[in-house]
């Protein structure tokens, strides 16, 4: 093997290989917190929502569930995006080294974060008495792949643009939360009144999300959503590395 | 034979300042005003600067704060790009980082010496096989395993400089270190820069110290006012600097 490519696989395994480490420093602690959060979220929702008011659905905590551990590898990843540069100042403005593997392994360690949650989502299946699918084998390594495209190419963006407009990160966090309710994850996008539904399809992540939850909860993929999905992910990954390549390197310059 | 490693020529560096963008809420809501500002705002750094670093010596770089030292080594790391003129560099670089640059605080030593010696440009195996290595010469003992939060400003320099210590760099870029650590590790790291000097490595060194860049360097370069005032033998330049500062 090429002893470039050699190396750029082994920055990428070290520094996802850091990330984990510190986020899971205290181990099995640290895994249990950072799955409390969006199950503390769907608590809350399913409070809101069925509790109190009474939203006709079947298994909504399963629902809530299968929606919410995809959205949060997405919003965790690009609000934290913003600062990683920043972060990594000290290093960005000696080394000669790929600054996109910086993103890259704080989004893969998101990404790896999710593929432990899953169990989480079975256990909620047996709970109401559903069963994985077989469908998981291929659903799931596709929808990863789509999804890592999207998440990182988001993350190039909004961290290279941030190092330039330093309160980019305060209209991430807003929009980012606005996304969250434009996207069908507490509700179905058949709730939506047929006027609007065609409107979903201008967000890039819900045609994903709503493809997650199919997988999950029924093992089917909707070919039409799937293919909605490549097309933002491919135009957001390729977006958001044109914008880095345009601007990495100046990063040593503004820090 | 002079064979230089490090040419450059006619090179000038000006930054954009880029506060003057003002945010995306100023950009978008005043975008005219806001690109102007930026537009006419720049920082000159370095001014039509040309010399050449010759293989195998070390050349040592002063100057007062703010004189564009900085800078040049940046542009021989290839982080910055001449806004003019022309840099060439031929061989691997290694940069010793500042104090805890590279690092991460929740990790160990021996953990941070695998990130760190990874960002240098090592692979992994190359960095396992020198592990052992590394730890000795840091004289960090038992404290290899612990976060290196709970080192001293000491020990980082220790962790620092025994990583670097152990790359095989034809270029190496040091900026200001040997004025951390004990007498004791001062002297180790002399010692090694003199080492690397000895094995044809070309060192490039700024320092505030006049007594480390008559102790280490061939030749000196002033910079002063992002120009270059003088390059000679070490001694005249010094003498020379000590005198300007004073007067």
């Amino acid at each position: 093997m090429n002893s470039k490519l050699k190396h750029y696989i082994d920055l990428i395994i070290v520094l996802t290989h850091k990330e984990m480490k510190i986020r899971y420093k205290s181990s099995f602690l640290g895994y249990i917190w950072s799955v409390a959060h969006p199950l503390a979220f769907a608590l809350v929702f399913y409070i809101a929502f069925k509790v109190i008011m009474r939203i006709n659905m079947e298994d909504y905590t399963l629902f809530l569930i299968a929606g919410l551990f995809p959205w949060q590898w997405f919003s965790n990843s690009v609000n934290t995006s913003a600062g990683i540069f920043l972060a990594n100042a000290s290093i960005i403005k000696k080394l000669n080294f790929p600054r996109n593997i910086v993103p890259l392994a704080m989004v893969l360690q998101d990404m790896i974060h999710f593929v432990f949650t899953i169990p989480v989502i079975i256990i909620f299946l047996f709970v109401y008495n559903k069963t994985p699918s077989l469908s998981w084998l291929y659903g799931i390594p596709i929808l990863l792949s789509i999804q890592l495209l999207i998440v990182y190419g988001t993350s190039l963006m909004v961290s290279s643009l941030n190092l330039f407009f330093r309160d980019l990160e305060r209209l991430v966090a807003i929009l980012v939360t606005l996304l969250f309710y434009f996207t069908p994850i507490i509700y179905s996008e058949t709730m939506i009144p047929e006027k609007f539904r065609y409107l979903i399809y201008l967000n890039p992540v819900a045609p994903l999300i709503i493809s997650w939850r199919s997988v999950f909860l029924s093992g089917t993929l909707n070919l039409f959503f799937l293919i909605i999905s490549t097309l933002y992910a491919l135009s957001v990954f390729f977006l958001g590395y044109g914008i880095y390549k345009k601007l990495s390197w100046r990063f040593a310059e503004v820090l | 034979m002079k064979d230089p490693v490090i040419i450059f020529e006619k090179v000038s560096k000006s930054y954009p300042l880029y506060h003057n963008l003002m945010g995306i809420k100023r950009f978008l809501f005043s975008f005219t005003k806001s690109l102007r500002a930026f537009k006419n705002s720049r920082f000159e750094a370095l001014r039509d600067i040309s010399f050449e670093v010759y293989r195998g010596e070390t050349f040592g770089i002063i100057g007062r704060n703010g004189a564009g030292k900085s800078t040049i080594l940046g542009l021989i790391a290839g982080v910055l790009k001449p806004t003019q003129g022309k840099v060439l560099v031929r061989g691997r670089i290694a940069s010793l980082l500042e104090l805890g640059g590279g690092f991460h605080w929740e990790l160990t030593g021996r953990e941070n010496i695998m990130l760190n010696g990874i960002l240098l440009g090592l692979t992994r195996e190359e960095v396992r096989k020198k592990m052992d290595a590394i730890i000795e010469f840091s004289e960090l003992g038992e404290f290899i395993d612990q976060p290196i939060r709970v080192y001293s400003s000491g020990m980082l320099a220790r962790l620092g400089f025994s990583v670097v210590a152990h790359l095989d760099p034809e270029i190496l870029l040091v900026d200001e270190i040997l004025t951390v650590g004990d007498i004791n590790f001062q002297r180790k790291c002399l010692e090694k820069m003199l080492n690397f000097k000895k094995n044809g490595t070309t060192i490039v060194f700024v320092s505030h110290s006049m007594e480390d860049i008559k102790r280490l360097c061939d030749r000196v370069m002033w910079i002063e006012n992002h120009n270059i005032k003088m390059i000679g033998e070490p001694e005249e330049v010094v003498s020379n600097y000590i005198k300007f500062v004073n007067s």
